[in-house]
């Protein structure tokens, strides 16, 4: 079935079955292979993107249920002022080991901070608990979503 | 995450017998890298030397300096998450004085040969070629000195390279890398008794935490390319369904379904190898479609039938039987010293317990993928792999090409933790490229497939019988671990840890005790068993740092003060005077089991945590000790029980020993890392069979910690060491120490004992 994708900011056509979760389509049929798949049941967090600003697991949402909406992926998430601080602050406290799991961490934690500009630990470890690690990255991340924060409070 | 048996060790893999030692009229001769046959007697036993491949230290292979003053350095090790393409890079940029900022890294193909030693397990990586790399810096450096001195028609000691420029002292003329460029890679090779390594006083790089990480950037940006995501023109996607027991095989299958699924294009059979398992695919039936949704679709589709073979009723709950009636007969005795039986016997004051640490699965999050084809004769394959070389001779056979023929490039690697060691995965893509006449398949494993065929961490049943004296010292120590064998994945029938199995952590323990007596039982292993993480040293640090703790209770002694009486005074220990021929294939002289380093990281850890102060109710403070991989780690962790058994760890200590720190900041990441896996299988790791079938399928059945039950703290300790000591591994090291710490902080907190792992989410919740 041929449709219309918004995908950071622009608009791709796709030809897949309407049940194709969006992992697959971003992957497979797009070349966005910075999303990643981590269990294909929602569990993990690693295939995290924003669909209209919200964060959404891709590897359980069909293709069907986001025509028509605007999707950032990791590839375009820096662009904006958010994502761009959370990235730095990642890199700045060298968060990731192997980095698999880092977009989706990073997807998650962009989506909090512009929820609450504020978080504390509490708030991060409620947000974040849906983005496993294998490498155990946590303790970084938790640092590095204060100091993504902290940066976007002094230039804001 | 171990060493692949080389010689050193007795027991030989196919591939050094290929390529490391032939037999000439009973003479073995040894080819070394530089293609010069040596009498097998005479090769070097020790390091990165016993491995097949070696050590390369020639800079043509390692860098090249460009005319546009950039310089890229080859990493020949894959990168799982520790940082080695940084660390190795930095360590060749920082003797060549080249700038970190101009710098770039490829990664190596797989190619023993020219590379010397690619596989990458058992912390090896910075221990094995810290040294080479800095010599291949350093007579690049002296390659690039020379030209300049050559084009200034000056003596080559009148200049020195400094930031990746080089300065005439005496007229301050100047000329970058960029221009010395082509010279300087002609220039001759110093030989290594010219080379002149820097002071490391003057390290720039090395031991300091500032050099940007390479990947770095493209991990945060979406752009790192790891093995699922290697994309080439009219690639298939791939799903395969196994045999769900292991050893099991194919009967019949009807694919009408499944290649009526939109998007299927091919049902294709892959093989199965008889028993062994080795590193070799399953075999099963594949589902090529043009997307991975497509092809998973179809394989719900296909209708497969299955002979479950031997192990079709293979339950580990009644192997523990198995593993009880093993570990309660004496089995081969190991080590010997005094007369532990008739001590133990005599005594009516016994102290016996049993540890049981279950089957692991690595889970990285990354599941195995990889992609393959074959253009003209040539196969390339892109594929995450711990094992170059291994997955290079494994496609070579299984697609019957020459070896000069088949390409592996190492992708990223989305964790790892030793399953990546082996490449069955990887050599899936090539067979199933092979079948499809050479068109590029891309086989990706759901997290399901992941979990259910992995190589597992082996289930363990330790033993231990001690007898305490007047003192509450032992006077007596028996312990006796079962387990299977990973031999058995190589070895059809292979029972028994062997040396380089109970040569982490069981043997190498540097306790003084008069009597002591170890002992390894035979038990068969039913499905493939493979590498975690620090492998055997979990199971055994489990056990004797847990036991260890009930002997200072049971004496009534603290358990800090009492490991430390336990291990005496600071001494250096020749590993094989304590029945330790292995020593991880290193230097008995030059890796001493050094009681003082032991010692020192426990001081370091409990002075830290505060060991010994007052406590909360409901707090308490475990302490574990573990020497691996020639590094010694000290924990410390502090677990805070809720009032329905919520297990909640607010700090862990970590004091940690690995010689000279080359890249702290990824040695800190390393046992940040490794504190969350060691509590993660304390909590809740276990893999169980029934039918001969792994019973748990994804994260909802196999949990990991997540971030809401993290450690709020984790304070890491490192023992500084000059660059005199030789290096000590990072990456497993840290893992040993953590279960047994928090088990015994779990005591110190409630009294009870915790000999079962995994603990469960709750302390309630453990049978």
């Amino acid at each position: 079935m041929r449709s219309e994708l918004s995908v950071n900011g622009e608009s791709v056509p796709v030809d897949v079955t309407p049940d194709t979760p969006l992992l697959w389509v971003l992957r497979d049929e797009l070349g966005l292979t910075g999303t990643k798949f981590g269990c294909g049941m929602g569990l993990c967090g690693a295939c995290t993107v924003h669909v209209e600003g919200q964060p959404v697991r891709t590897c359980v949402t069909p293709l069907s249920a986001v025509l028509g909406k605007a999707i950032t992926t990791v590839e375009g998430v820096g662009r904006n002022r958010v994502g761009h601080a959370v990235q730095e602050a990642w890199l700045a406290l060298g968060v990731p080991q192997c980095g698999y799991c880092q977009a989706g961490q990073i997807m998650s934690a962009v989506a909090l901070l512009r929820q609450s500009p504020h978080p504390s630990d509490d708030d991060i470890d409620g947000a974040m608990a849906g983005n496993l690690c294998r490498c155990g990255t946590y303790l970084r991340i938790r640092a590095a979503i204060h100091r993504a924060a902290q940066q976007l409070r002094r230039s804001p | 995450m171990s060493m692949r048996k080389t010689g050193a060790t007795g027991a030989l893999t196919r591939r050094s017998v290929l390529r490391g030692a032939v037999a000439l009229g009973g003479l073995a001769l040894c080819l070394r890298d530089s293609g010069r046959l040596v009498l097998a007697s005479e090769a070097p036993q020790y390091g990165a030397d016993a491995f097949p491949g070696g050590v390369v230290d020639n800079p043509l292979v390692f860098l090249s300096i460009h005319p546009d003053d950039t310089v890229t350095i080859t990493v020949h090790r894959p990168e799982m998450g520790q940082g080695i393409r940084t660390s190795l890079a930095l360590v060749v940029a920082d003797e060549l004085e080249a700038d970190w900022q101009r710098v770039q890294v490829t990664q190596a193909p797989a190619d023993e040969t020219r590379y010397g030693s690619q596989d990458t397990d058992g912390s090896r990586s910075m221990r094995h070629f810290f040294e080479p790399m800095r010599r291949v810096g350093a007579a690049a450096r002296m390659m690039v000195e020379g030209a300049a001195a050559a084009h200034w028609g000056v003596s080559v000691s009148e200049v020195v390279a400094e930031r990746q420029q080089v300065l005439h002292r005496g007229s301050g003329r100047r000329l970058s890398y960029g221009q010395l460029a082509e010279q300087a890679m002609r220039q001759p090779i110093p030989e290594p008794r010219q080379l002149r390594l820097k002071d490391p006083a003057q390290f720039r790089y090395i031991g300091k935490s500032s050099a940007r990480a390479i990947d770095g950037t493209d991990i945060v940006s979406g752009r790192a390319l790891y093995g699922i995501d290697a994309r080439l023109d009219g690639m298939l996607y791939a799903v395969v369904a196994r045999p769900a027991v292991s050893g099991g095989k194919l009967v019949r299958y009807d694919a009408r379904a499944a290649l009526a699924v939109p998007g299927v294009v091919q049902v294709v059979e892959i093989p199965s190898h008889p028993p062994p398992a080795q590193s070799y695919p399953l075999g099963g039936v594949a589902v090529l479609a043009r997307n991975t949704w497509a092809a998973i679709k179809g394989r719900e589709a296909l209708k497969l039938q299955w002979d479950d073979g031997p192990n079709r009723s293979y339950d580990s709950r009644q192997f523990e039987t198995v593993l009880e009636q093993a570990v309660r007969n004496p089995g081969k005795v190991v080590r010997n010293l005094g007369d532990a039986p008739s001590v133990l016997e005599r005594s009516g004051n016994r102290i016996e317990a049993e540890y049981y640490l279950p089957f692991l699965a690595h889970a990285s999050m990354e599941p195995p993928a990889a992609t393959a084809r074959i253009v003209d004769g040539h196969c390339e394959v892109w594929a995450p792999t711990q094992a170059p070389q291994l997955t290079r001779d494994v496609v070579t056979e299984l697609v019957g090409m020459k070896e000069s023929d088949v390409t592996v490039h190492v992708t990223l690697l989305g964790g790892a933790f030793g399953r990546k060691s082996m490449p069955d995965f990887a050599a899936e893509a090539a067979v199933l490229s092979k079948a499809m006449r050479g068109r590029p398949v891309r086989v990706f494993w759901t997290r399901e497939d992941d979990i259910q065929h992995d190589y597992y961490q082996a289930a363990a049943l330790q033993h231990l019988e001690a007898v305490l004296g007047p003192d509450g010292m032992p006077l007596a120590w028996l312990h006796r671990s079962a387990s299977p064998t990973e031999n058995a994945t190589f070895t059809a029938g292979a029972e028994g840890l062997d040396l380089t199995e109970y040569g982490m952590g069981m043997i190498n323990v540097p306790f003084r005790i008069p009597n002591i007596r170890l002992e390894i039982p035979n038990v068969p292993a039913y499905t493939r068993i493979g590498w975690f993480r620090s492998v055997y040293n979990i199971t055994h640090g489990f056990a004797i740092q847990s036991f260890l703790d009930e002997l200072a209770h049971a004496a009534g002694r603290d358990p800090r003060e009492y490991q430390l009486a336990l291990i005496g005074p600071p001494r250096r220990i020749d590993p094989r005077s304590i029945g330790d021929q292995w020593n991880y294939g290193e230097s008995p002289t030059l890796y001493p089991l050094d009681t003082g380093r032991l010692r020192a990281v426990i001081e370091r850890a409990t002075r830290e945590a505060g060991w010994g102060g007052a406590r909360p109710k409901g707090h308490g403070l475990g302490l574990a000790a573990t020497y691996s991989f020639m590094s010694y780690a000290a924990a410390v962790i502090e677990v805070q029980i809720g009032k329905n058994g919520e297990i909640a760890i607010p700090r862990v200590n970590l004091a940690f020993d690995c010689g000279p720190q080359i890249n702290p900041d990824r040695i800190r990441a390393q046992l940040e890392g490794a504190c969350i896996m060691g509590l993660t299988l304390a909590k809740y790791g276990e893999i169980t069979f029934k039918d001969g079938r792994v019973q748990q399928s994804n994260f909802s059945d196999l949990p990991l910690m997540r971030i809401s039950e993290a450690p709020r703290e984790i304070r890491l300790h490192l023992q500084t060491a000059s660059f005199d000591v030789p290096p000590g591994g990072v990456g497993e090291p840290g893992l040993p120490p953590i279960a047994p710490a928090l088990c015994n902080a779990i005591f110190a907190a409630t009294g009870r004992r915790i000999r079962r792992l995994p603990i469960g989410a709750t302390l309630s919740g453990q049978a």
